[in-house]
């Protein structure tokens, strides 16, 4: 009986939020705020007990990382202490007076980012893309992925004019971005698809039994 | 001042991890993986503090019966469900209220409202797909392509061909080669980009992050 119940809130949930496809409702603003408040309480919960309590709270508070034990004052303490202040110096923001603060935190958080990804995204995504980008001229296939990232390069190369063999090359671009955004476009489609599939499967076959 | 001092910080902290990269001494390491740490911290602060701004505006709604004050209830009554569950049982344990919440709820109303997104990307596609030009008529021909080959139907229509005229395998051909070659431009110039802009966030030179005020 419970199962019946549950599926059927469960059903007149999605049809709710389908309802959307007719015109904004009541019933499709109900489930969004639904979404909206589950993620909001899911994700306090999560970064929580995931980051800041084991971090900062059990540190600074009950004295201990994990099972052991640490010392009031001790290095540890202190290293558990100062990124609790900078994560309570971003709600500097509610007071406008004190507001400007909270770009210390924001400094770290920023500054270190934007440090720490500069050489992997450089090795990740620039030399190990050349790397297998950089194959023998012995097949079609290898001289189409040759031509196809040169001309792509060239599309999105803006400092000369495209004209004579950059021209020929960025328009090369242009077919290879067409064709690549085309099967990216199909490949999502089909992703929403299934999505849409498994829905529809939910009413007919759980909720209904008509499958 | 207020700028400077978040500046210099912004500065020293980038200018560290991007030493951190080349100095393998554990000294440095252990100092960086300490930052990453701070860093962590300092976003998940930021979550709550999202979360905080969140319970705020819809408190807002309410005490001041705004339009659509009711759904302000809904979303803040559902938090709190969420936090009364997820509190004092910790987090997702299996077979937890809390969790049962997020995989009976959360997770098929969220793929409801991508799955959404199909009827849209259609109409949108509709507009797109015109054969108005060479370009847009590869777009369509190779969008039509992976759509058919990905599903059974695209091997029932090509099914007496020779192998290379399937659609399954035109599909997984367009999306080894061409497909392969235009996005790996892409993600070499997207990642130069990022790089750029990181340096300009490093040197000072990009200060949006900052705020408008001085």
């Amino acid at each position: 009986m419970a199962t019946i119940i549950w599926t059927t809130i469960g059903a007149i949930l999605t049809l709710s939020v389908y309802s959307f496809l007719y015109k904004d409702n009541p019933f499709y603003k109900f489930a969004e705020h639904l979404v909206v408040g589950i993620s909001a309480g899911y994700y306090l919960v999560i970064y929580y007990f995931n980051f800041i309590q084991p971090n900062v709270v059990a540190p600074v508070f009950l004295l201990r990382i994990g099972n052991e034990a640490i010392g009031l004052g001790s290095s540890m303490w202190w290293l558990a202490l100062i990124p609790g202040i900078l994560g309570l110096l971003l709600y500097t923001r509610f007071f406008p007076k004190f507001g400007w603060v909270g770009r210390w935190s924001l400094g770290i958080y920023v500054g270190g980012y934007a440090g720490l990804g500069l050489s992997p995204i450089m090795q990740a995504r620039v030399l190990n893309q050349i790397g297998a980008n950089a194959l023998p001229l012995t097949s079609i296939t290898n001289v189409f992925l040759i031509v196809g990232l040169l001309g792509t390069l060239t599309y999105f190369f803006f400092s000369m004019k495209h004209k004579g063999v950059l021209g020929v090359l960025a328009r090369v671009g242009i077919v290879f971005l067409m064709v690549g955004f085309g099967a990216s476009f199909g490949y999502t489609v089909m992703s929403r698809v299934s999505l849409l599939i498994g829905r529809v499967s939910f009413l007919l076959h759980d909720w209904l039994h008509l499958i | 001042m207020r700028r400077v001092i978040p500046l210099a910080i912004t500065f020293l902290i980038g200018m560290f991890m991007l030493v951190d990269f080349f100095v393998p001494h554990h000294v440095v390491s252990s100092a960086a993986a300490e930052m990453k740490q701070w860093g962590t911290i300092v976003i998940a602060a930021s979550i709550l503090l999202g979360v905080g701004n969140l319970i705020r505006v819809h408190y807002k709604k309410i005490s001041r019966k705004q339009e659509g004050w009711g759904y302000s209830i809904v979303t803040l009554s559902v938090m709190v469900v969420m936090l009364f569950f997820g509190g004092p049982w910790g987090t997702i344990q299996e077979g937890s209220v809390f969790n049962w919440i997020f995989l009976n709820v959360q997770v098929p109303l969220q793929s409801t409202m991508f799955s959404l997104l199909a009827f849209f990307i259609a109409s949108a596609a509709y507009r797109a797909f015109r054969l108005r030009s060479l370009e847009a008529g590869m777009l369509l021909v190779s969008a039509i392509i992976v759509m058919l080959g990905r599903v059974p139907l695209g091997q029932f229509l090509t099914r007496g061909l020779p192998e290379q005229a399937t659609l399954p395998w035109l599909t997984e051909t367009i999306m080894a080669y061409p497909n392969m070659a235009a996005f790996r431009g892409i993600l070499m110039g997207a990642a130069l980009g990022v790089m750029a802009m990181g340096l300009r966030v490093i040197l000072g030179i990009e200060r949006s992050y900052l705020g408008g005020d001085k």
